[in-house]
């Protein structure tokens, strides 16, 4: 009997060069059995990257790269995954039955075609040409596609990308099934409120290096800052002045307060302002916190 | 039964049937995307039936001898390029650039199931273009063939487009995208005309009939001759030629594909 592996892809130490280009400059990263992994980074952090090195598509210069205990180019350790890519165009002459049907043949116990179409909402779609369907559906299948194969980790690039809003809600749904049947996935996305919605873990890239890893809590706290809004007559610029407030702008009517401490700053604004009102108390949201750590990766970067 | 069994039992299980049956899929899938794009269907069929209709039987109507059939064998050979070197190359250059390539290689797609596929497809466009001619060639110019040579001519047009596969394929790991048509047109069109399929060779300047030898489609339009019974020529070096440069191509294109991806 073989261990039942905790770990089921990972990169150690892991380098590649395009040239003269460092994309990945010593990146770790563990992928574990039923835990959704949210990629983050600017454009060039090296997600991409990454991600090519667990799919066996590139060679790391230097490191390990580990997918279910093998080397990412044996076809029996990529037989437990499933890809959906950020640009893949696919046969347009085809339906989409055909395009699955083609894709479950690949895998040695793959769903069936009704329970594939169901879990990715393209029951409808199924005797469809692939050119006929818009972008958003489009997506759909190739998400459909992904997860045939009934894989063990699934690697979704971008997969909301040109979907309307309820397309998307849809599809998280079908992630946190997944994930709840022991699916792990890597994701990688730039709306930042996906990974909020549907990550247990978030790791932040920056200029091929791991900048931050964590919960999605645990990232935000990182930043430890409070958007206030509300309309008041007070000035902008004496507000700015007060202890705990790092920020005070406005906005017609409205003022945009930032601070680190909002319970003393909103007991003295209430005073200051009895006529104060349509108050909005929001909490630094994964976004603030990105911003945050990849600027400092940029400045530190400068100033060495 | 265990987690652990249940593993190794569904991902160790892909049983050499079901391997058998993704390659089966996948050539599937190519021939009936191909066969309902218009765009590559229709050039590949239109041409050498039109220029054989054209040149070979309506320009040819009252001429003596063999030119009906003799142009039969070369417009096989012209049309049996294009699926080889359009279906081979131009797609292959062109998935190399739109990520299709790079989705089945990260799928667990069975290795060299992607070329297999085209290959089957490239034999099955060739094996109708020489359907086509032959239709043509007997209704209308009335060519006497019998049924051995009809047969002889289009195994040797769905064997023959291999060469044409392994070109293509070396020209789409050189060029990407939608640079490859044009490239192509580039090998196509000289080298039919270079190894005599428009105009005789016999027809065409000594220095152009002393390097035919060098093409690959001048060799085939012998085998081509030979097997619509115009000419009796040993089939050995033709065949000889033929494999090498097939293999050639091949094995050049596979290491320029190892090595980009």
């Amino acid at each position: 009997m073989t261990k039942p592996v905790a770990v089921v892809a990972s990169l150690a130490g892991a380098v590649k060069h395009y040239g003269a280009l460092t994309a990945l400059d010593g990146l770790d990263l563990m992928l574990h059995r039923g835990e959704l992994l949210a990629l983050l980074g600017p454009n060039g952090a090296g997600k991409s990257t990454a991600i090519s090195l667990l799919l066996g598509l590139t060679r790391a210069d230097a490191g390990k790269v580990e997918l279910f205990g093998k080397d990412p180019q044996d076809i029996s350790a990529r037989r437990r995954i499933g890809v959906m890519l950020q640009t893949a165009s696919l046969p347009q002459t085809l339906a989409v039955s055909e395009l699955l049907r083609l894709t479950m043949s690949y895998y040695p116990a793959p769903r069936t075609l009704d329970e594939t179409a169901e879990l990715a909402g393209v029951t409808g779609l199924l005797s469809r040409r692939y050119a006929a369907l818009s972008g958003g559906e489009q997506r759909r299948v190739q998400f459909a596609m992904a997860l045939c194969g009934r894989p063990e980790l699934l690697f979704l690039d971008e997969p909301t990308v040109g979907m309307d809003i309820g397309a998307r809600q849809k599809l998280w749904t079908a992630i946190r099934r997944l994930v709840g049947e022991g699916c792990a996935i890597v994701l990688t996305t730039h709306y930042l409120e996906e990974a909020e919605a549907l990550a247990q873990r978030v790791v932040v890239l920056g200029k091929g290096r791991v900048l931050s890893e964590g919960s999605v809590d645990s990232l935000r706290s990182r930043v430890a800052m409070t958007r206030i809004r509300c309309i008041s007559d007070l000035d902008a610029a004496s507000l700015a002045t007060w202890p705990h407030v790092s920020h005070a702008e406005r906005d017609g009517q409205h003022l945009h307060l930032h601070s680190d401490a909002p319970e003393n700053v909103l007991r003295r604004l209430l005073d200051a302002d009895p006529a104060l009102c349509e108050l909005e108390v929001r909490r630094a949201g994964l976004a603030e916190a990105f911003t945050e750590l990849t600027r400092d990766a940029d400045t530190t970067k400068e100033a060495a | 039964m265990s987690v652990t069994a249940l593993d190794i039992i569904s991902h160790q299980g892909m049983t050499p049937r079901r391997v058998f049956g993704a390659y089966v899929a996948e050539a599937r899938s190519e021939c009936l995307r191909y066969f309902r794009a218009p765009g590559f269907l229709l050039p590949i069929t239109l041409f050498p039936t039109m220029f054989y209709l054209l040149f070979g039987i309506v320009m040819n109507h009252n001429a003596p001898g063999n030119a009906a059939r003799y142009l039969l064998a070369s417009y096989s050979v012209f049309g049996v390029m294009s699926p080889g070197l359009f279906g081979f190359g131009v797609s292959l250059a062109l998935e190399r650039d739109n990520g299709l390539l790079t989705l089945k290689r990260a799928l667990p797609m069975p290795p060299g199931a992607y070329l297999l596929g085209k290959m089957v497809m490239a034999m099955l466009a060739a094996g109708m273009v020489i359907v086509l001619l032959l239709a043509l060639a007997v209704a209308l110019a009335h060519v006497p063939l019998g049924i051995r040579q009809a047969l002889s001519l289009l195994v040797t047009g769905m064997l023959g487009v291999l060469p044409f596969c392994a070109l293509g394929m070396l020209v789409g790991t050189l060029v990407k995208g939608q640079g490859a048509p044009g490239v192509v047109n580039i090998i196509y069109l000289p080298m039919s005309f270079l190894s005599g399929l428009w105009i005789p060779l016999s027809a065409l300047p000594s220095v152009l009939q002393r390097i035919a030898p060098i093409w690959p489609s001048a060799h085939l339009q012998q085998l081509a001759l030979g097997a619509i019974g115009l000419e009796h020529v040993n089939a050995w070096p033709h065949l000889l030629v033929l494999f090498a440069y097939t293999a050639g191509f091949f094995l050049l294109a596979v290491r320029r594909l190892r090595r980009l991806g």
